[in-house]
């Protein structure tokens, strides 16, 4: 982001993925369109102190970096292809003469949706890496720079950049459209978008690596594109239930760490630090996405989480049904990751030991280097009282965390398990 | 329109004397001949070619004046490329699409390559 003062930064952060988005479609160009938003809000810097902000923010500098682009193109236009771009934008129905101020309500603003759409679309491209497509969503939409999005995933900086450019080469290179996919393609091509913008909420939830359990810029990026992605496609339950499941376990993110940043898990949690708002804003979102009976693996966790939201203690949550909607998942999505947590619930519903069936019943050697199944299997041996299992369980997950707050966390799980058992 | 390369891919060295006219051999060139018309029809299709096994090629250089042969295919990998389509697909997602088609009738894996514009 470039040096703002604060209320530029927020239009920024609000603005740039949806200028870009239309610039791209305008420019046919990724690369032209960020430097052209870049520059625009350069000029605003410059200019906004003294004049004010316009009354249509966005639409400004939409058109600014429009006219910037064409500009750039006429000098540059030694290239061929960048000399028709250039012919091609003038043939556009906005004169670049206009003077941007006088135009800061224009024709731009009425396909902008359309155009972030076609823009989450093309960043979550399947033809691109999970990281990738990470990476350039929090680029292109969420306007965060590189450092910036290298910082949050601990990755060099160079290799990110790298993997940036090398995303944005590839559709070029390949003519990826840029469009929302059509009717019959869009089930699975969605579920790559929200599937991303997920992968971003986590990561900012329980950061994969490093000493600091969230990444507070991250989710709440995750958050604000979840709510672009539900008003743009209102007619997707999927899309709801990953807003509603995102703004629940948002809810509970002041109750997840004590003050000196150990993780607190959800049944030691002081749920009365959890956010309010945020809970009934989540349920009455699963509720309008279930009562359409179109259920989707995020509606279910969204409801998972809304069972555990409606609990005013841990001892009174509603185990039965979340071991329904469990199974549920299972039966939908049957990966490792939801078998645990299912195992986890039975155990809560049934005693340890039913959980530790359902976990065993799991082919373990899949799952031998999979930090959460020893965690899972850990916590559930220490319930069942097998305290030598548990704690070789708690050596490996221990082994296998790279996060250094849930690292302390399994530590001190293991060293209670240790205390407990020895008389 | 933009051209990419489809080039079929088998993990291992495939076997070079195929009787082309036995049956079991007829049934798997069937599909990939109705793929084939099914592109020319939709003017998607330029050039399609099955390719003699790796071992059949020759590398050939070219370094200060002198040309050089080596015998054998330039990687030395075992996974080798066993034919290709060059293709006009209007974008990517057209491309793909046709890609998923020609891993279904070869049943093996496609990579979908776009040549420079």
């Amino acid at each position: 982001m470039p040096d703002l003062a604060p209320d530029l930064g927020e239009i920024f952060r609000r603005e740039a993925g949806r200028c870009t988005a239309t610039l791209i479609r305008v420019l046919g160009d990724i690369d032209l369109a960020e430097d052209a938003v870049a520059e625009a809000f350069a000029i605003a810097a410059e200019q906004w102190p003294a004049k004010g902000v316009p009354p249509n923010p966005g639409g400004w500098i939409t058109t600014t970096a429009r006219n910037r682009a064409i500009d750039r193109l006429r000098r540059e236009s030694t290239r061929t292809d960048r000399h028709l771009a250039a012919l091609r934008l003038e043939g556009d129905d906005m004169p670049p003469d206009r003077d941007p101020e006088l135009d800061a309500l224009d024709s731009f603003v009425d396909v902008v949706p359309d155009d972030q759409l076609r823009l989450m679309f093309l960043c979550c491209h399947p033809a691109l890496a999970i990281d990738a497509q990470v990476a350039l969503t929090l680029r292109l939409l969420g306007g965060l720079d590189t450092p910036g999005i290298a910082r949050a995933f601990l990755v060099p900086e160079p290799t990110l950049a790298q993997r940036i450019v090398r995303a944005k080469r590839k559709l070029r290179d390949n003519h990826a459209p840029y469009r929302v996919p059509p009717a019959a393609e869009l089930p699975g091509r969605l579920h790559a978008v929200l599937a991303t913008i997920y992968l971003i909420y986590t990561e900012g939830h329980t950061a994969s690596t490093g000493d600091s359990l969230t990444r507070v810029d991250l989710s709440r990026e995750a958050i604000r594109l979840a709510r672009v992605l539900t008003e743009l496609m209102h007619d997707e339950p999927e899309a709801v239930g990953l807003l509603a499941l995102t703004l629940l376990s948002e809810a509970r993110r002041p109750a997840r760490t004590t003050p000196d940043g150990s993780m607190i898990r959800l049944a030691d949690q002081d749920r009365g630090l959890w956010d309010r708002m945020l809970i009934a804003e989540g349920h009455t979102l699963v509720r309008a996405c279930l009562r359409r009976n179109q259920p989707g693996p995020f509606q279910i966790q969204a409801a998972i989480a809304a069972v555990h939201a409606d609990a005013a203690t841990a001892a009174a949550t509603d185990w039965s049904q979340i071991v329904a909607l469990y199974d549920q998942l299972y039966a939908m999505r049957p990966d490792a990751v939801t078998a645990l947590n299912r195992a986890a619930a039975i155990g809560e519903l049934h005693g340890a030991d039913l959980g530790l069936d359902a976990l065993d019943s799991l082919d373990g050697t899949l799952l031998e280097d999979y930090q959460p199944y020893h965690a899972a299997r850990a916590d559930l041996l220490a319930r069942a009282g097998r305290r030598d299992a548990a704690l070789a369980a708690y050596d490996r997950a221990i082994e296998l965390t790279a996060n250094l707050t849930e690292r302390r966390f399994l530590e001190q799980q293991r060293e209670a398990t240790a205390l407990a058992h020895r008389t | 329109m933009p051209q990419y390369l489809l080039s079929v891919w088998f993990d291992e060295p495939y076997d070079d004397d195929i009787d082309l006219s036995a049956p079991e051999t007829q049934r798997q060139i069937a599909p990939i001949s109705e793929l084939n018309a099914e592109m020319q029809r939709a003017g998607a299709w330029v050039f399609v070619a099955g390719l003699s096994p790796a071992t059949s090629a020759t590398v050939v250089r070219a370094a200060d004046g002198e040309i050089s042969m080596t015998d054998g295919p330039y990687a030395e990998t075992k996974e080798q490329m066993g034919g290709l389509w060059i293709i006009e697909a209007a974008d990517l997602d057209a491309a793909l699409d046709w890609a998923a088609k020609a891993a279904v009738v070869c049943g093996q894996p496609i990579e979908v390559r776009p040549t420079h514009a």
